[in-house]
C-alpha cells in the first residue's frame, strides 16, 4: 500500500498499487478529488502530480494533452500509484443545474 | 401506417479508448452482440432484440464521447423531405456515401445547433433478432449480462438550446413530451419521433456537443436490480440507482463505460401519443423530477459529461 496526499487539503489515504488513485481515495469515504466517470473520459478528476511514481492507462486528449502528461497532469482515475504520491488537485465540477 | 418520417434512434458511434475493454463492457456485462468490424478499427454492436445489423458502433479514439447519433427513416423520400427540412431551417448538409459504415445505406449527415452530429438513413441491412419469425420464441437462450433489449435515447448537453428545440420539433418533427423549467426557461427538453417518453432529450449547458448518457432498454425492474448486481459483479464504475426518474416515470441505473461515456439501462417508463399534454417539472423540483426517491441531485450525473 502507498500513501496518497492531496496537497490542498492535506487529506492522505492508502492506495494499492491495483487500485488507481481515485477508487483508492472512494472507497475509504475520502474527499478531496472530484469524483466523475472514473473511466478516463470526463475530466473532472484532473491533478497534478508533484511527487511519487505510477502506472497510468490511457486518458481522453480532450481533457489531458500529451505535453500535460508528460509533465505528470494527469487524469486520478487512470494512474496506479507505484510509490507514496503527493498531488494538487486541478478539476472540478461544473455547477449542477444551468440556469 | 401509423408511424412516418423519422422511426426511432439507429444507431450511436461512441469513440473509445480501448477497444478490448469496451468490447468486453458492451457484450459481456450488458449483452450487446457483436456483428460485424471494418478496416477502421470500428467494431458494430446490436441489442438482441433489434432487427436491423448494429445499433451501436465501437470507434477507436485517442478521446471519448459520440462521434454521432443516427436516427432511421421509413422511406427514400423521408429522407430526401427531411434533408430539405434541416436545410430550410438554415442548417448545412452532407451526403455519407453508402456502405461507408458496414451494411448502412446513405446517410445525411448535419450539425443540429447544440453542436451534436446528427445523421439520417433509410436503409440499413437487416440480420433479424435470432428468433424465427414464425412461431417466435419470447427471448433468446443464448445472451449474457444485462441482456439489454435494444439502444433506446441519448440525453446530450449543449448550447444554442432553444434554436436547438426549435429545430428538432420544426426540422426534424419530433414532439415536445416532458420539460424541467425554471420559470420561462427552459432547462430540459425530452423529444420524441415515435410514442416512447423520449427518443432523445437535450439539457441547457454552456458547453457544445457533449454527451451525458446512451441509453438501453431492459424488460422490468428486476432486470434493473440485476443489472446493479453485475455492475458491482464487475467493478464497472456506478453512479446513481436503482432508482425512478420523475421524469419519464423510467425505473433506471447509470454507470460508465471504460472509456467515461455515460450508460444507462432503464425499464418500464410511459409514452405518449400525438395528443399527449406535455408535461412539466419546475426547477424547484428538479430533484424530484431527476431522482424520485432521494430528491436530490447527485453532483457528478448533472456536471459529467464526455
Amino acid at each position: 500500500m502507498f500513501q496518497i496526499t492531496i496537497d490542498d487539503t492535506d487529506e492522505q489515504y492508502a492506495c494499492s498499487e491495483t487500485k488507481h488513485v481515485l477508487a483508492g481515495m472512494q472507497q475509504l469515504g475520502k474527499k478531496g478529488i472530484p469524483v466523475g466517470c472514473r473511466s478516463g473520459g470526463c475530466g473532472v478528476c484532473k491533478v497534478r502530480v508533484l511527487e511519487g511514481e505510477y502506472a497510468s492507462k490511457k486518458m481522453s486528449r480532450d481533457h489531458v494533452t500529451a505535453e500535460e502528461e508528460a509533465e505528470g497532469v494527469v487524469l486520478a482515475c487512470r494512474i496506479f500509484p507505484q510509490s507514496d504520491i503527493r498531488l494538487s488537485v486541478i478539476g472540478k465540477l461544473n455547477k449542477a443545474v444551468n440556469r | 401506417m401509423a408511424m412516418t418520417g423519422i422511426l426511432r434512434p439507429g444507431h450511436v458511434q461512441l469513440k473509445v479508448l480501448d477497444m478490448e475493454e469496451s468490447l468486453k463492457h458492451y457484450c459481456e456485462d450488458m449483452g450487446l452482440l457483436e456483428t460485424d468490424r471494418d478496416d477502421q478499427g470500428r467494431v458494430y454492436l446490436k441489442c438482441w432484440d433489434e432487427q436491423d445489423k448494429f445499433s451501436v458502433v465501437l470507434e477507436p479514439s485517442d478521446r471519448s464521447g459520440m462521434d454521432h447519433m443516427a436516427f432511421k427513416v421509413a422511406t427514400e423520400q423521408d429522407l430526401l423531405r427531411f434533408e430539405s427540412n434541416v436545410k430550410n431551417f438554415g442548417i448545412e448538409t452532407t451526403r455519407v456515401a453508402a456502405g461507408e459504415l458496414n451494411g448502412c445505406g446513405e446517410r445525411v449527415r448535419f450539425t443540429a445547433p447544440a453542436g451534436h452530429t446528427f445523421e439520417l438513413y433509410a436503409e440499413k441491412e437487416q440480420v433479424g433478432n435470432g428468433i424465427s419469425t414464425t412461431n417466435p420464441a419470447p427471448w433468446r437462450r443464448d445472451l449474457k449480462g444485462m441482456e439489454v433489449i435494444r439502444f433506446d435515447h441519448c440525453l446530450l448537453y449543449g448550447d444554442n438550446f432553444d434554436e436547438n428545440v426549435k429545430f428538432f420539433k420544426e426540422a426534424l418533427e419530433f414532439q415536445l413530451t416532458e420539460q424541467i423549467v425554471d420559470g420561462d426557461l427552459q432547462i430540459a427538453a425530452f423529444l420524441t419521433c415515435s410514442t416512447k417518453a423520449h427518443d432523445i432529450a437535450f439539457i441547457r449547458s454552456e458547453e457544445s456537443g457533449k454527451l451525458h448518457h446512451a441509453s438501453f432498454l431492459l424488460g422490468s425492474w428486476e432486470e434493473v436490480l440485476k443489472a446493479a448486481d453485475i455492475i458491482s459483479m464487475e467493478d464497472i464504475p456506478h453512479e446513481a440507482g436503482p432508482t425512478r426518474h420523475g421524469l419519464t416515470r423510467g425505473k433506471t441505473i447509470y454507470f460508465f463505460d471504460p472509456s467515461g461515456n455515460r450508460n444507462e439501462v432503464f425499464a418500464e417508463d410511459s409514452y405518449v401519443y400525438p395528443d399527449s399534454p406535455v408535461l412539466t417539472w419546475h426547477a424547484d423540483n428538479v430533484g424530484q423530477a431527476i431522482f424520485y426517491h432521494s430528491r436530490q441531485l447527485v453532483d457528478s450525473f448533472m456536471g459529467v459529461t464526455s
